[in-house]
């Protein structure tokens, strides 16, 4: 459906354009909070990673503005159609890319104890996966603002390499605990980064459902998995 | 700002002075019309009445009350020559000319006295009888010497008095003013309103029901209702001559009979009922007439069922501008021979008759100073007549009036 | 008293059909003189279901309405083509009794009106027009039964012999409900029928609505889109005299299907 024309009250546009920018808003601090988490993770910055706990209580207020400013919108415009179904969405996108910004607290909370201990191991995948992600984020929730569905389903597809990301990420630490029994607590650590990681992901997928059934009404068929680690073993 | 605030008073004082001024200037009008009629024609209401002994065993009638009570009473009293008796009556107690003090159709009276009760035969009574007519003027001070002179000779003496005229509001025309009399022209403007408002008010109902409702929107029904417009306009002595036309020369009905009379003032009539009818049905809300029909409604049951009762007011008042209209119209009826000195009350819309205002017309022509006050009086009755029209038309159309 | 719940109701079928269908228009065109104001219709119309046509003003809506009981007839110079079905039967047949049809065919309209009688009168004209009842106590009896079924009898039960002018606005919208019940019609038609009335009486309409639905069939123009959404299962959407989108109703305000529907629901319209 079209995005472009305007409603004849002026002020429902302005409406739907605010709760966007707050949607767009969360997007942000949730990318910034991934991006600053790996990167105090690689740097072993504690307060970067201090900072990155602490920014979590304002997406945390976002969320509530979403919420308060889709109820009201509901209330006072009885939105039909597909502007209905995009209230209902951003309410939904909110809590999702709230939950978003938790993983990355997760990961952030992880810094202190990774800081001790030996060298670092080869984890470029890391980086490269949260890099993904952190895209995966930012261009579906530039598909919410924009109605574009077809950018929505192109996210989910990367959700894809992500899984495989993790797959191996997953058994090369495994192999790793195996080899080197001191090194368990710091893969265990590293595994729960990884793992916040992928669940990002997969909420970016989800993001990505949620933006296709407001633009076009209907549901987003199967998207396409990664093989699941746990049926591989 | 100030300045033009008071000039906007003071043009409203101004217009609001002006209205009541034209509102004053036309109620004087009519008060003057109302006084003047009635200080000239209240006299006509009143009849001096003389006092006259009558000794019937002493004088020459030749009547036996016996008679009186069989078939052959009617025979016996017109073979008996009353007038005389009653003649020679006055003349005895008012002394020479005085038969001139009484009435001309004061034996009438004694007649009627003698009918009810043949016992007066048998002696001597005492009559009250209207005066003459020159003697009546004089005891309303009005009169010429003689008489003033005999009658007041005859009012010190008590033999005078006063009492309702009756047989003004019960007789008909005559020559002589005192014994003139109302009810025949009463009764012919009423018969020929009957005729009149019978022909009338159907027919422009229902032409009004049919342009409204039925009729298509095309020329012909424009230049319908142009004729209509104008024939309202069209001055009443050329509807006479149209009844003098038609009704008369080609149809032979009976001259100056009311039906004729009914006839033309109900052509007359007829097209102010049609415009008021057709503005009193447009005035009808159409949610109405699609309320009646979207219950399923006939065209028909919706007129007659839901229209015609909300156009009534409307309608009424019409017939009421009409009807009034047609019952002060003297030139038409003039022309259709309406004008004839008519000495018997009509007795169906046949018979010749005369309207109230032809008779009061043929009054005023009158030469004797008797039939100045019985014009007036006439006119009073007119105006009573015409009230009590209006009052019927008025409470009819109130009792009709439905809120909505 | 049962409100219909609308996200139990199963969704309405998009067309009528089978025993359900009650009135079939095919290609309907109307002119008033030159000007065409519905542009070839076709739809049907069932009695389970209630029916809304919504649109702009000026998009035909009313006028397709007049014509399922040929109110249109009225108005000279109204033209109608098209063939109209009720029960099989063509409407503008010439054997066609159009008494009869808006007997059978019922109206409500946007400004109550009342006739200028008493409450018994107005509810009663019907039927003794239509010789329903021989004698006063089968007439009572109709008068009783309508009102029951308008929402009305309680309130007015006491004052049958007062003028039904005297009523509030949405009473006499109801007493007008009832004198169209009254005559015992197959469809009601209901044009913008709480338009002119507060919003306390509006929902008394619209619960009266839902009691009404399935004893006769239900076809309901109304501007309010929010009132359509409620009361109907289907709704029809006019726009330029084109019949746009005809479908279930929930179908239709969460996901038209055509691109003028959406913009006119969502407000873009214009």
């Amino acid at each position: 459906m079209h995005p472009g024309s305007a409603h004849t009250v002026k002020a429902f546009d302005e409406d739907l354009n605010q709760l966007r920018g707050v949607i767009s808003e969360m997007g942000g601090l949730a990318e910034q909070a991934i991006r600053e988490a790996m990167r105090s993770l690689a740097q072993r910055d504690l307060e970067a990673a201090r900072r990155v706990v602490e920014e979590d209580a304002r997406l945390d207020a976002l969320e509530a503005e979403a919420e308060r400013q889709v109820v009201q919108l509901i209330a006072l415009r009885a939105p039909m159609a597909d502007d209905l179904r995009e209230a209902i969405a951003a309410l939904k996108i909110a809590g999702v890319v709230e939950r978003i910004g938790d993983y990355a607290k997760n990961i952030a909370k992880r810094v202190p104890a990774l800081e001790r201990g030996g060298s670092t191991e080869p984890l470029s995948l890391l980086p490269e996966m949260a890099r993904i992600t952190t895209e995966m984020v930012h261009d579906v929730l530039d598909a919410f603002v924009e109605r574009d569905k077809d950018k929505a389903a192109r996210v989910c597809e990367r959700d894809r390499a992500v899984d495989d990301f993790y797959n191996s990420i997953f058994r090369a630490l495994l192999t790793f605990m195996m080899e080197d029994p001191q090194s368990i607590t710091r893969s265990t650590h590293l595994l729960f980064v990884a793992k916040n990681l992928e669940r990002i992901g997969d909420h970016a997928t989800n993001i990505a459902e949620m933006v296709y059934f407001a633009a076009t009404g209907d549901r987003l068929t199967e998207r396409p998995r990664g093989n699941d680690p746990v049926a591989s073993q | 700002m100030r300045a033009r605030i008071r000039r906007r008073y003071a043009a409203e004082r101004r217009f609001k002075w002006l209205g009541f001024a034209a509102v004053a200037l036309s109620v004087g009008f009519l008060a003057f019309l109302l006084v003047s009629m009635a200080s000239r024609g209240l006299g006509g209401f009143v009849e001096t009445r003389v006092k006259l002994n009558i000794d019937f065993a002493a004088s020459d009638l030749f009547l036996d009350p016996a008679t009186l009570k069989g078939e052959g009473a009617e025979a016996a009293l017109a073979a008996a020559d009353i007038e005389g008796t009653v003649a020679a009556a006055a003349e005895k107690q008012f002394g020479p000319g005085g038969a001139a003090i009484v009435s001309e159709a004061a034996w009438l009276r004694v007649r009627e006295a003698i009918r009810e009760k043949p016992e007066t035969l048998a002696g001597k009574t005492e009559f009250w009888l209207p005066s003459s007519s020159a003697f009546d003027t004089a005891a309303k001070s009005d009169g010429d010497p003689p008489s003033e002179a005999a009658y007041a000779k005859l009012n010190a003496a008590g033999g005078v008095s006063r009492g309702f005229n009756w047989s003004f509001l019960g007789g008909s025309d005559a020559t002589d003013p005192t014994a003139v009399g109302i009810w025949g022209a009463l009764k012919g403007s009423l018969l020929t309103m009957l005729v009149t408002i019978g022909l009338a008010f159907p027919i422009g109902v229902l032409s009004a029901v049919y342009l409204e409702e039925y009729a298509p929107r095309n020329r012909w029904t424009d230049l319908i209702e142009v004729s209509i417009n104008n024939l309202a306009a069209v001055p009443s002595i050329i509807f006479g001559l149209l009844g003098l036309a038609v009704f008369l020369n080609v149809m032979h009905l009976p001259r100056s009979a009311s039906l004729v009379g009914g006839l033309t003032l109900a052509l007359m009539t007829m097209p102010v009922i049609v415009i008021a009818g057709r503005n009193a049905i447009k005035s009808v809300p159409p949610s109405i007439r699609d309320a009646a029909l979207g219950v399923g409604a006939s065209k028909v049951q919706v007129v007659f069922h839901h229209v015609l009762p909300l156009a009534l007011p409307g309608i009424l008042t019409g017939t009421i501008i009409g009807m009034a209209r047609a019952l002060g119209e003297t030139a038409p009826l003039l022309m259709i021979g309406m004008r004839a000195f008519i000495a018997t009350p009509p007795s169906g819309i046949s018979e010749p008759a005369t309207v109230l205002p032809v008779q009061i017309f043929l009054w005023s022509d009158e030469v004797s100073r008797g039939f100045v006050e019985k014009t007036s009086a006439a006119i009073i009755v007119l105006l009573v007549f015409l009230l009590a029209m209006n009052g019927l038309a008025i409470y009819l159309r109130n009792k009709f009036e439905r809120r909505w | 008293m049962t409100q219909v719940n609308p996200l139990q109701t199963p969704p309405a079928p998009d067309h009528a059909a089978g025993d359900d269908l009650k009135i079939r228009a095919k290609g309907v065109n109307v002119f008033y003189g030159d000007k065409q104001a519905v542009k070839d219709v076709s739809l049907d119309i069932g009695t389970e279901h209630v029916t809304a046509f919504i649109g702009p003003s000026g998009c035909g809506k009313s006028t397709f309405l007049r014509t399922l009981n040929r109110m249109n007839d009225t108005i000279a110079g109204a033209r109608i083509e098209g063939r109209i079905e009720l029960d099989g039967e063509d409407i503008y047949a010439p054997a066609m009794d159009v008494v009869q049809l808006r007997a059978r065919v019922g109206m409500v309209f946007q400004k109550p009106n009342p006739f200028p009688k008493s409450i018994y009168d107005n509810v009663a004209y019907g039927p003794r027009i239509h010789g329903l009842a021989r004698g006063k106590a089968p007439l009572d009896e109709i008068v009783e039964k309508s009102l029951r079924r308008a929402g009305l009898w309680d309130e007015v039960k006491d004052r049958l012999s007062e003028s039904g002018t005297a009523l509030s606005g949405g009473q006499q919208q109801r007493l007008c409900i009832a004198r169209a019940i009254a005559v015992d019609p197959e469809v009601i038609l209901m044009d913008e029928p709480a338009s002119a009335l507060d919003p306390i009486a509006t929902a008394k309409i619209e619960e009266l609505i839902h009691e009404l639905r399935g004893r006769y069939a239900i076809v309901i123009v109304t501007h309010n889109m929010q009132q359509a959404a409620r009361v109907s299962q289907r709704t029809a959407f006019f726009h330029l005299g084109e019949l746009v989108e005809y479908g279930g109703t929930s179908q239709i305000f969460t996901n038209p299907r055509v691109p003028r529907t959406q913009d006119y629901i969502t407000g873009r319209y214009g």
